[in-house]
Protein backbone atom coordinates (compact mmCIF):
# COMPACT_ATOMS: atom_id res chain seq x y z
CA UNK A 1 0.00 0.00 0.00
CA UNK A 2 2.59 2.21 0.99
CA UNK A 3 5.13 1.77 -2.23
CA UNK A 4 1.79 2.21 -4.28
CA UNK A 5 1.08 5.49 -3.22
CA UNK A 6 4.39 6.62 -3.36
CA UNK A 7 4.81 5.93 -6.91
CA UNK A 8 1.19 7.55 -7.68
CA UNK A 9 0.75 9.95 -5.10
CA UNK A 10 -1.94 12.64 -6.30
CA UNK A 11 -5.01 9.93 -5.42
CA UNK A 12 -6.65 13.17 -4.08
CA UNK A 13 -7.19 14.18 -7.81
CA UNK A 14 -9.49 11.37 -8.14
CA UNK A 15 -12.19 13.26 -5.79
CA UNK A 16 -13.91 16.43 -6.86
CA UNK A 17 -12.61 19.21 -4.65
CA UNK A 18 -15.58 21.41 -4.07
CA UNK A 19 -17.86 21.27 -1.52
CA UNK A 20 -21.08 21.22 -0.89
CA UNK A 21 -21.55 19.53 2.52
CA UNK A 22 -19.37 22.73 4.26
CA UNK A 23 -17.42 22.00 7.99
CA UNK A 24 -19.52 23.98 10.62
CA UNK A 25 -22.37 20.94 10.73
CA UNK A 26 -22.73 19.73 13.93
CA UNK A 27 -22.50 16.35 13.43
CA UNK A 28 -20.85 13.92 16.25
CA UNK A 29 -17.40 13.74 16.41
CA UNK A 30 -15.74 11.26 14.27
CA UNK A 31 -19.28 10.88 12.04
CA UNK A 32 -19.19 8.36 9.08
CA UNK A 33 -22.50 9.76 7.79
CA UNK A 34 -21.38 13.00 7.35
CA UNK A 35 -18.19 11.63 5.48
CA UNK A 36 -20.68 9.88 3.42
CA UNK A 37 -23.17 13.05 2.67
CA UNK A 38 -19.70 14.59 1.80
CA UNK A 39 -18.51 12.41 -0.74
CA UNK A 40 -22.06 12.01 -2.01
CA UNK A 41 -22.57 15.47 -2.76
CA UNK A 42 -19.20 15.76 -4.47
CA UNK A 43 -20.44 13.15 -6.98
CA UNK A 44 -23.35 14.41 -7.07
CA UNK A 45 -22.23 17.98 -8.55
CA UNK A 46 -23.59 21.24 -8.15
CA UNK A 47 -26.37 20.84 -10.13
CA UNK A 48 -28.34 18.60 -8.12
CA UNK A 49 -31.95 18.89 -5.81
CA UNK A 50 -31.63 16.65 -2.56
CA UNK A 51 -35.13 16.16 -0.80
CA UNK A 52 -33.58 14.70 3.02
CA UNK A 53 -35.82 13.15 5.30
CA UNK A 54 -35.76 13.52 8.95
CA UNK A 55 -32.84 11.95 10.72
CA UNK A 56 -29.19 13.05 11.84
CA UNK A 57 -28.48 14.14 8.57
CA UNK A 58 -31.40 16.83 8.89
CA UNK A 59 -30.66 17.76 12.20
CA UNK A 60 -26.69 18.35 11.73
CA UNK A 61 -26.77 20.27 8.71
CA UNK A 62 -29.72 22.63 8.95
CA UNK A 63 -29.68 24.55 12.44
CA UNK A 64 -31.35 28.05 11.78
CA UNK A 65 -29.95 30.05 10.32
CA UNK A 66 -27.81 28.44 9.39
CA UNK A 67 -27.16 25.59 6.73
CA UNK A 68 -24.34 23.04 5.53
CA UNK A 69 -25.65 22.63 2.31
CA UNK A 70 -24.58 24.39 -0.63
CA UNK A 71 -26.85 23.21 -3.50
CA UNK A 72 -30.61 23.43 -3.07
CA UNK A 73 -31.78 21.14 -0.41
CA UNK A 74 -35.74 20.47 1.02
CA UNK A 75 -36.33 18.68 4.21
CA UNK A 76 -39.38 16.72 4.18
CA UNK A 77 -40.82 14.13 6.62
CA UNK A 78 -39.88 10.62 7.91
CA UNK A 79 -42.47 9.02 6.16
CA UNK A 80 -42.46 11.01 2.04
CA UNK A 81 -38.72 11.54 0.86
CA UNK A 82 -39.21 9.64 -1.98
CA UNK A 83 -42.57 11.22 -2.79
CA UNK A 84 -41.09 14.71 -2.18
CA UNK A 85 -38.29 13.99 -4.82
CA UNK A 86 -40.72 11.92 -7.05
CA UNK A 87 -42.92 15.57 -7.14
CA UNK A 88 -39.91 17.27 -7.85
CA UNK A 89 -38.92 15.27 -10.81
CA UNK A 90 -41.93 15.49 -12.09
CA UNK A 91 -42.30 19.67 -11.31
CA UNK A 92 -39.49 20.17 -13.35
CA UNK A 93 -40.66 17.95 -16.15
CA UNK A 94 -43.83 20.47 -16.59
CA UNK A 95 -41.49 23.36 -16.04
CA UNK A 96 -39.22 22.37 -18.86
CA UNK A 97 -42.36 21.88 -21.04
CA UNK A 98 -44.23 24.94 -20.71
CA UNK A 99 -40.39 26.46 -21.33
CA UNK A 100 -40.05 27.75 -17.38
CA UNK A 101 -37.14 25.79 -17.02
CA UNK A 102 -34.34 25.09 -19.26
CA UNK A 103 -31.40 22.98 -17.69
CA UNK A 104 -32.16 19.80 -19.02
CA UNK A 105 -29.73 17.67 -16.67
CA UNK A 106 -30.84 18.70 -13.09
CA UNK A 107 -29.98 15.73 -10.85
CA UNK A 108 -33.24 14.79 -8.11
CA UNK A 109 -31.81 13.14 -4.99
CA UNK A 110 -33.15 11.62 -2.11
CA UNK A 111 -31.69 11.21 1.19
CA UNK A 112 -32.95 9.47 3.98
CA UNK A 113 -31.69 7.30 6.89
CA UNK A 114 -32.32 3.46 7.42
CA UNK A 115 -35.22 4.71 9.84
CA UNK A 116 -36.77 6.80 6.85
CA UNK A 117 -36.18 4.05 4.62
CA UNK A 118 -36.66 0.84 6.06
CA UNK A 119 -39.37 1.57 8.24
CA UNK A 120 -41.38 4.60 7.66
CA UNK A 121 -40.53 5.75 4.49
CA UNK A 122 -40.99 2.25 2.87
CA UNK A 123 -44.16 2.62 1.35
CA UNK A 124 -43.26 5.94 -0.28
CA UNK A 125 -40.02 4.35 -1.61
CA UNK A 126 -41.91 1.63 -2.74
CA UNK A 127 -44.26 3.99 -4.96
CA UNK A 128 -41.70 5.79 -6.08
CA UNK A 129 -39.53 2.71 -7.19
CA UNK A 130 -42.35 1.30 -9.06
CA UNK A 131 -43.14 4.69 -11.22
CA UNK A 132 -40.08 5.06 -12.65
CA UNK A 133 -39.11 8.18 -11.55
CA UNK A 134 -35.69 9.80 -12.76
CA UNK A 135 -34.16 10.20 -9.34
CA UNK A 136 -31.21 8.53 -7.24
CA UNK A 137 -32.42 7.05 -3.88
CA UNK A 138 -29.13 6.87 -1.21
CA UNK A 139 -30.48 5.47 2.01
CA UNK A 140 -27.65 6.43 4.78
CA UNK A 141 -27.25 3.59 7.23
CA UNK A 142 -26.16 3.33 10.47
CA UNK A 143 -27.97 0.86 12.20
CA UNK A 144 -30.76 2.34 14.76
CA UNK A 145 -32.34 5.63 15.10
CA UNK A 146 -29.23 7.74 16.19
CA UNK A 147 -30.71 10.74 16.30
CA UNK A 148 -33.48 10.32 18.92
CA UNK A 149 -31.17 7.96 20.86
CA UNK A 150 -30.30 5.11 19.73
CA UNK A 151 -33.56 3.40 19.33
CA UNK A 152 -33.55 0.23 17.32
CA UNK A 153 -34.77 -0.08 13.25
CA UNK A 154 -35.50 -2.48 11.36
CA UNK A 155 -31.74 -2.45 9.92
CA UNK A 156 -30.05 -2.90 13.31
CA UNK A 157 -28.16 -6.25 13.03
CA UNK A 158 -29.09 -9.67 15.26
CA UNK A 159 -27.13 -9.17 18.73
CA UNK A 160 -26.85 -5.53 18.90
CA UNK A 161 -27.83 -3.76 22.12
CA UNK A 162 -29.79 -0.35 21.42
CA UNK A 163 -32.26 1.21 24.02
CA UNK A 164 -35.49 -0.19 22.71
CA UNK A 165 -33.31 -4.02 22.42
CA UNK A 166 -30.59 -3.61 25.48
CA UNK A 167 -28.72 -6.60 26.24
CA UNK A 168 -28.83 -8.05 29.76
CA UNK A 169 -29.45 -11.72 31.62
CA UNK A 170 -32.61 -12.07 29.73
CA UNK A 171 -31.99 -11.02 26.13
CA UNK A 172 -28.84 -10.97 24.15
CA UNK A 173 -30.20 -7.33 22.39
CA UNK A 174 -32.01 -7.30 18.99
CA UNK A 175 -33.34 -10.59 18.21
CA UNK A 176 -34.09 -10.00 14.45
CA UNK A 177 -31.70 -10.07 11.56
CA UNK A 178 -31.08 -6.77 9.28
CA UNK A 179 -33.72 -6.12 6.96
CA UNK A 180 -32.24 -6.81 3.48
CA UNK A 181 -32.88 -3.27 1.87
CA UNK A 182 -31.00 -3.38 -1.77
CA UNK A 183 -32.72 -7.01 -2.19
CA UNK A 184 -36.11 -4.77 -1.59
CA UNK A 185 -35.07 -2.56 -4.05
CA UNK A 186 -34.21 -5.32 -6.95
CA UNK A 187 -37.10 -6.66 -6.33
CA UNK A 188 -38.61 -3.58 -7.77
CA UNK A 189 -36.85 -4.07 -11.39
CA UNK A 190 -35.33 -0.84 -11.20
CA UNK A 191 -32.37 0.34 -13.55
CA UNK A 192 -29.53 0.47 -10.80
CA UNK A 193 -29.23 -0.66 -7.12
CA UNK A 194 -25.82 -0.59 -5.10
CA UNK A 195 -23.88 -0.90 -1.67
CA UNK A 196 -21.39 1.10 -0.84
CA UNK A 197 -19.28 2.49 2.07
CA UNK A 198 -16.89 5.79 2.39
CA UNK A 199 -14.70 3.37 3.99
CA UNK A 200 -14.20 3.14 -0.37
CA UNK A 201 -14.31 6.20 -1.10
CA UNK A 202 -13.51 6.47 -5.36
CA UNK A 203 -15.92 3.13 -5.27
CA UNK A 204 -18.78 5.09 -3.64
CA UNK A 205 -18.25 8.04 -6.06
CA UNK A 206 -17.99 6.08 -8.98
CA UNK A 207 -21.28 4.82 -8.11
CA UNK A 208 -23.01 7.43 -7.36
CA UNK A 209 -21.69 9.32 -10.65
CA UNK A 210 -23.34 6.20 -12.18
CA UNK A 211 -26.49 5.80 -10.75
CA UNK A 212 -27.15 9.78 -12.10
CA UNK A 213 -26.71 8.27 -15.62
CA UNK A 214 -29.45 6.06 -15.36
CA UNK A 215 -32.70 6.48 -17.08
CA UNK A 216 -34.78 5.49 -14.12
CA UNK A 217 -34.89 5.09 -10.62
CA UNK A 218 -31.96 4.06 -9.11
CA UNK A 219 -30.80 2.88 -4.85
CA UNK A 220 -28.05 3.39 -2.87
CA UNK A 221 -27.23 2.03 -0.09
CA UNK A 222 -24.68 3.43 2.28
CA UNK A 223 -23.42 2.29 5.14
CA UNK A 224 -22.40 5.04 7.40
CA UNK A 225 -20.19 4.12 10.88
CA UNK A 226 -21.47 6.08 13.38
CA UNK A 227 -19.55 5.90 16.55
CA UNK A 228 -22.09 7.21 19.42
CA UNK A 229 -24.35 4.87 18.85
CA UNK A 230 -22.18 1.73 18.33
CA UNK A 231 -19.86 2.50 20.99
CA UNK A 232 -16.59 2.61 19.29
CA UNK A 233 -13.52 5.16 18.90
CA UNK A 234 -14.08 7.97 16.55
CA UNK A 235 -10.79 7.07 14.74
CA UNK A 236 -11.93 3.59 13.83
CA UNK A 237 -14.98 4.72 11.73
CA UNK A 238 -13.49 3.88 8.35
CA UNK A 239 -11.51 1.31 9.59
CA UNK A 240 -14.99 -0.09 10.82
CA UNK A 241 -16.47 0.12 7.46
CA UNK A 242 -13.58 -1.63 6.13
CA UNK A 243 -13.84 -4.38 8.43
CA UNK A 244 -17.48 -4.79 7.58
CA UNK A 245 -16.91 -5.33 3.97
CA UNK A 246 -13.81 -7.15 4.82
CA UNK A 247 -15.32 -9.74 7.08
CA UNK A 248 -18.91 -10.42 4.41
CA UNK A 249 -21.23 -8.33 7.14
CA UNK A 250 -21.70 -5.31 4.45
CA UNK A 251 -20.73 -6.62 0.75
CA UNK A 252 -20.22 -4.20 -1.96
CA UNK A 253 -22.19 -5.32 -4.82
CA UNK A 254 -24.12 -3.42 -7.44
CA UNK A 255 -26.88 -4.29 -9.94
CA UNK A 256 -27.27 -3.08 -12.90
CA UNK A 257 -30.69 -4.08 -15.16
CA UNK A 258 -30.41 -6.91 -13.56
CA UNK A 259 -26.89 -8.48 -13.56
CA UNK A 260 -24.99 -8.61 -10.00
CA UNK A 261 -21.24 -7.35 -9.50
CA UNK A 262 -19.77 -7.76 -6.72
CA UNK A 263 -17.13 -4.89 -6.43
CA UNK A 264 -15.11 -6.03 -3.77
CA UNK A 265 -14.70 -9.69 -3.63
CA UNK A 266 -12.05 -11.19 -0.47
CA UNK A 267 -10.75 -14.39 -1.41
CA UNK A 268 -11.38 -15.74 1.76
CA UNK A 269 -13.75 -13.67 4.58
CA UNK A 270 -12.18 -12.21 7.92
CA UNK A 271 -13.51 -13.60 10.95
CA UNK A 272 -16.67 -11.48 12.32
CA UNK A 273 -15.25 -11.08 15.93
CA UNK A 274 -12.57 -8.30 14.47
CA UNK A 275 -15.33 -6.46 13.75
CA UNK A 276 -17.57 -7.09 16.36
CA UNK A 277 -15.15 -6.30 19.12
CA UNK A 278 -14.49 -2.75 18.58
CA UNK A 279 -17.73 -1.70 18.87
CA UNK A 280 -19.79 -1.76 22.80
CA UNK A 281 -23.04 -2.52 20.99
CA UNK A 282 -21.69 -6.20 20.47
CA UNK A 283 -19.05 -6.47 23.63
CA UNK A 284 -22.06 -8.57 25.77
CA UNK A 285 -22.36 -11.30 23.06
CA UNK A 286 -20.86 -15.27 23.26
CA UNK A 287 -18.51 -17.06 21.18
CA UNK A 288 -21.58 -19.33 20.48
CA UNK A 289 -23.42 -16.19 19.73
CA UNK A 290 -20.56 -14.74 17.22
CA UNK A 291 -20.17 -17.96 15.88
CA UNK A 292 -23.66 -18.24 14.59
CA UNK A 293 -23.87 -14.48 13.13
CA UNK A 294 -21.13 -16.15 10.87
CA UNK A 295 -22.56 -18.54 9.91
CA UNK A 296 -25.84 -16.65 8.60
CA UNK A 297 -23.17 -13.52 7.18
CA UNK A 298 -20.93 -16.61 5.13
CA UNK A 299 -24.60 -18.31 3.74
CA UNK A 300 -25.40 -15.03 2.74
CA UNK A 301 -21.91 -13.93 0.87
CA UNK A 302 -22.18 -17.37 -0.86
CA UNK A 303 -25.97 -16.75 -1.65
CA UNK A 304 -24.25 -13.45 -3.58
CA UNK A 305 -21.55 -15.40 -5.19
CA UNK A 306 -24.42 -17.76 -6.41
CA UNK A 307 -26.68 -15.00 -8.09
CA UNK A 308 -23.35 -13.21 -9.24
CA UNK A 309 -22.15 -16.21 -11.14
CA UNK A 310 -26.19 -17.47 -12.07
CA UNK A 311 -25.78 -13.75 -14.41
CA UNK A 312 -22.09 -14.74 -15.32
CA UNK A 313 -23.59 -17.73 -17.04
CA UNK A 314 -26.53 -16.32 -18.73
CA UNK A 315 -24.27 -13.24 -20.29
CA UNK A 316 -22.11 -16.61 -21.53
CA UNK B 1 -23.90 36.24 6.62
CA UNK B 2 -26.53 35.36 8.70
CA UNK B 3 -26.59 36.60 12.08
CA UNK B 4 -25.55 34.60 15.12
CA UNK B 5 -27.77 32.56 17.46
CA UNK B 6 -27.62 35.27 20.49
CA UNK B 7 -28.25 38.22 18.36
CA UNK B 8 -31.16 36.41 15.94
CA UNK B 9 -34.65 37.85 16.30
CA UNK B 10 -37.87 36.54 14.14
CA UNK B 11 -37.98 39.44 12.31
CA UNK B 12 -34.64 38.25 10.54
CA UNK B 13 -36.57 34.61 9.03
CA UNK B 14 -37.54 34.39 5.34
CA UNK B 15 -41.06 33.49 5.21
CA UNK B 16 -41.27 29.78 6.06
CA UNK B 17 -37.83 30.26 7.41
CA UNK B 18 -36.40 29.21 3.96
CA UNK B 19 -32.49 29.97 4.56
CA UNK B 20 -31.16 31.35 1.29
CA UNK B 21 -27.61 31.57 1.53
CA UNK B 22 -25.60 28.30 0.86
CA UNK B 23 -23.15 26.93 3.43
CA UNK B 24 -23.19 29.56 5.92
CA UNK B 25 -23.04 26.80 8.71
CA UNK B 26 -19.17 28.05 7.96
CA UNK B 27 -19.33 30.61 10.87
CA UNK B 28 -20.17 28.20 13.23
CA UNK B 29 -16.73 27.05 14.70
CA UNK B 30 -16.69 23.18 15.43
CA UNK B 31 -13.06 23.97 16.64
CA UNK B 32 -13.68 24.27 20.19
CA UNK B 33 -15.28 20.61 20.69
CA UNK B 34 -11.86 19.20 20.03
CA UNK B 35 -9.73 17.78 22.75
CA UNK B 36 -7.05 16.41 20.51
CA UNK B 37 -5.45 18.07 17.51
CA UNK B 38 -4.01 16.35 14.57
CA UNK B 39 0.10 17.86 13.86
CA UNK B 40 1.26 16.82 10.81
CA UNK B 41 4.76 15.66 10.03
CA UNK B 42 5.78 17.45 7.39
CA UNK B 43 9.26 15.21 6.21
CA UNK B 44 7.13 11.78 6.70
CA UNK B 45 3.98 13.51 4.73
CA UNK B 46 3.75 11.83 1.10
CA UNK B 47 1.09 15.02 -0.24
CA UNK B 48 -1.41 11.52 -0.78
CA UNK B 49 -4.57 13.50 0.61
CA UNK B 50 -6.41 10.33 1.86
CA UNK B 51 -6.86 12.53 5.23
CA UNK B 52 -8.24 15.33 2.97
CA UNK B 53 -10.64 12.51 1.82
CA UNK B 54 -11.55 10.25 4.69
CA UNK B 55 -11.82 13.54 6.91
CA UNK B 56 -15.87 14.23 7.95
CA UNK B 57 -15.33 17.58 8.26
CA UNK B 58 -14.23 18.39 5.56
CA UNK B 59 -11.71 20.74 7.13
CA UNK B 60 -8.39 19.83 5.64
CA UNK B 61 -7.35 22.11 2.69
CA UNK B 62 -3.81 21.60 0.60
CA UNK B 63 -1.49 24.26 0.73
CA UNK B 64 0.48 26.01 -1.74
CA UNK B 65 3.25 23.66 -1.06
CA UNK B 66 1.11 20.85 -1.73
CA UNK B 67 0.75 19.45 2.12
CA UNK B 68 -2.65 18.94 3.34
CA UNK B 69 -3.09 20.67 5.97
CA UNK B 70 -5.92 20.80 8.84
CA UNK B 71 -8.21 24.13 9.64
CA UNK B 72 -8.13 24.12 13.52
CA UNK B 73 -11.55 26.50 13.43
CA UNK B 74 -13.83 23.28 12.68
CA UNK B 75 -11.40 20.38 13.50
CA UNK B 76 -13.34 18.14 15.42
CA UNK B 77 -10.13 15.98 16.66
CA UNK B 78 -12.00 12.47 15.83
CA UNK B 79 -8.29 11.15 14.82
CA UNK B 80 -9.45 9.33 11.68
CA UNK B 81 -6.53 11.57 9.37
CA UNK B 82 -3.83 10.03 11.82
CA UNK B 83 -5.45 6.23 11.90
CA UNK B 84 -5.76 6.26 8.17
CA UNK B 85 -2.58 7.86 6.88
CA UNK B 86 -0.57 4.86 5.12
CA UNK B 87 2.96 6.83 6.36
CA UNK B 88 2.02 8.04 10.18
CA UNK B 89 2.76 11.36 9.46
CA UNK B 90 -0.14 12.64 11.46
CA UNK B 91 0.15 12.56 15.77
CA UNK B 92 -2.81 13.85 17.94
CA UNK B 93 -1.53 16.03 20.37
CA UNK B 94 -3.46 16.98 23.22
CA UNK B 95 -5.00 20.75 23.33
CA UNK B 96 -3.65 22.42 26.14
CA UNK B 97 -4.64 25.85 27.31
CA UNK B 98 -2.80 28.98 26.49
Amino acid sequence: MEQKLQKQPKIFSKVPPEEYFVSGHRGCVGCGEALAVRLVCKALGPNVIIANATGCMEVVSSQLPNTAWGVPWIHTLFENTAAVASGIECGLKVLRKKGRYSNENTIVAAMAGDGGTADIGMQALSGALERGHRFVYICFDNEAYMNTGIQRSSTTPFGASTTTSPAGKKSIGQLTWKKDLPSIAIAHNIPYVATASPSYPFDLINKVKKATTMKGPSYLHVFSVCPTGWRSAPELAIELGRLAVKTGIFPLYEVENGVYKINHEPSKLDPVKDYLKLQGRFRHLSDDTIKEIEKRVNSNFIELKRKMMCDDMRVV
Amino acid sequence: MAKSEDSLTLKDLNLGCVVTEPGNARQYKTGSWKSKRPVTDREKCNKCGLCYIYCPEGCIRVNNKGYFLSNYEYCKGCGICAHECPQEAITMIEEEEE
